[in-house]
């Protein structure tokens, strides 16, 4: 056990010290551009860029906002779709199947550019953002769904019959066995999902909604600015992908057996 | 305690070809603590407890527990499942909870007794079964043994109607096996009936009451323990019992 402590001591400090690492290169990398920049215009474009901080802020808090709402919808979209997948009716299971393999298959750009003009438009669906937000959850809870369903189906048969055996429901079962055993091998792959959603939501600027990267885009088509513009960007999407990675090890530390 | 099966037909799909287990399953026994279930590998044992356990559904024939008839019917097995304990032959236990709260799960969830009584109930059943100084610890930090009688305790600790064990000893190693045996006999006292699958011959000779042997889904005999052990019916019952007396007579 002491080894075993002592180990994941080790491993921690390697995090930190690789996460230390990376952001001082970050820094140097950014302090040189910025060096570089106010060579030539010594701040006059980060000053010009930062006139529009309110910009940014506002796509910021949109981004924000999209990512939120589609990760909840997302995770109840795909725990439904896992059910329905898992259900004792065939031409369900066969349904769910379909609409998970035309999902899969086809990009996200095009789902986005059909979901908004061909469908949103056929049910008078007026706001764009709540049709992307639409979008963007239905898109990860096909994937969502795949990774809960493959957690679940590598718990053992016996924990499925000892569950049946003692008298509990499917739900019950499901409550108080099947998940908490099937959280832990999926927090990884769940925390890469939700981060992806966040930066799929960037492609939503494609049909006007004013998040961060139709921000930075408008910002940078005032300006002229183009590295004042788009290095904002990167760093607004890294401040909501990075707790999340941060997160899931965190809960899979806490979760080990 | 009295089990009667008739008619009883169960087929499974074995490389997709339907293959008859069960064809026209009939016995009658009566027993008061301990009926064990002995034959060759695949003669339907583990089938057959299934069936007893609500686990498994056959095509038709009727089961009968006690004079009542029991529904194959999603709802009446429900119900039925919770009068019963079962213990499989590994992987009983949940392996995210402690011992205790194993023990505890059918109380608090199935029971919805409140917490405070469940593991005051649970800590009882595992000091009777000497297990208190591992109540704490998860699964995989108990030995075989161990983590089979916590299922044991598991199993006991809503005082079932019948208690269901499918080859409890079958992965442990020889010093674990005499410790759970040893529990299972133990077991009389608490004056609740098992219906046990072995092949620990000696220990069902002395455990048990009545005997049941299957062998290719058919019930070739049954009866009381003495008088199956000392007088087999058939020449393939001899035959079993001779090659499961062990290797020690080959020996000089």
């Amino acid at each position: 056990m002491t080894f075993l402590k002592e180990f994941s001591l080790r491993k921690n400090r390697l995090l930190w010290g690789s996460i230390f690492l990376l952001s001082l290169i970050t820094v140097s990398i950014a302090c040189n551009f910025v060096f570089q920049a106010s060579m030539r215009n010594s701040f006059s474009k980060w000053i010009l860029v930062g006139h529009y901080r309110n910009v940014f802020w506002h796509g910021w808090l949109e981004t924000f906002f999209i990512s939120v709402t589609a990760l909840l919808l997302s995770c109840f979209l795909g725990a439904l779709i896992v059910t329905a997948r898992r259900s004792s009716l065939k031409s369900l299971r066969l349904l769910t199947l379909l609409i998970i393999e035309v999902i899969r298959g086809t990009p996200l750009l095009t789902q986005i550019l059909f979901f908004f003009y061909v469908v949103a438009h056929g049910i008078g669906l007026q706001s764009r953002l709540a049709t992307g937000i639409l979008i963007l959850s239905f898109f990860s809870s096909v994937y969502i769904a795949e990774l809960i369903r493959g957690s679940i189906e590598v718990i053992p048969k016996p924990q499925w019959e000892s569950a049946k055996a003692i008298g509990l429901t499917t739900f019950q079962t499901y409550r108080y066995v099947i998940l908490p055993q099937a959280l832990r091998p999926l927090l990884p792959s769940l925390a890469g999902q939700l981060a992806s959603l966040i930066k799929d939501s960037s492609l939503l600027s494609i049909i006007g909604i004013s998040e961060l990267t139709l921000a930075a885009q408008q910002v940078n088509a005032a300006t002229y600015c183009t590295l004042e513009s788009f290095f904002p960007l990167a760093l607004g999407y890294l401040i909501l992908t990075l707790p999340i990675s941060l997160a899931s090890r965190l809960l899979e530390k806490k979760l080990i057996l | 305690m009295n089990i009667t099966i008739a008619h009883l037909h169960k087929s499974f799909l074995v490389h997709h070809r339907l293959k008859n287990l069960f064809d026209d399953l009939s016995f009658s026994i009566t027993f008061q603590h301990v009926l064990a279930l002995l034959g060759p590998s695949g003669g339907g044992k583990t089938t057959l407890l299934r069936i007893l356990a609500g686990l498994e559904i056959p095509e038709s024939g009727s089961l009968t527990v006690d004079g009542k008839n029991v529904r194959f019917d999603t709802k009446s097995l429900y119900h039925y499942r919770q009068k019963l304990g079962v213990v499989f032959q590994q992987q009983n236990l949940f392996p995210h909870l402690t011992a205790l709260e194993n023990v505890m799960l059918p109380l608090t969830v199935v029971q919805r007794l409140e917490h405070a009584v469940a593991k005051k109930k649970a800590e009882e059943i595992l000091d009777q079964l000497q297990l208190s100084a591992h109540q704490h610890q998860k699964p995989h930090q108990l030995s075989g043994g161990q983590g089979q009688r916590v299922a044991i305790a598991r199993a006991l600790i809503t005082r079932p109607q019948f208690l269901l064990f499918d080859e409890p000893t079958s992965s442990l190693d020889p010093e674990m096996k005499s410790e759970v045996l040893e529990l299972i006999a133990q077991l009389r006292s608490f004056q609740i009936p098992l219906v046990l699958v072995t092949h620990e011959m000696e220990f069902a000779k002395k455990c048990a009451d009545q005997v049941i042997y299957l062998a290719n889904g058919k019930m070739i005999d049954q009866g009381a323990t003495k008088h199956f052990f000392s007088h087999p019916k058939t020449e393939e019952l001899k035959r079993f019992l001779e090659l499961t007396r062990g290797v020690d007579h080959l020996l000089p």
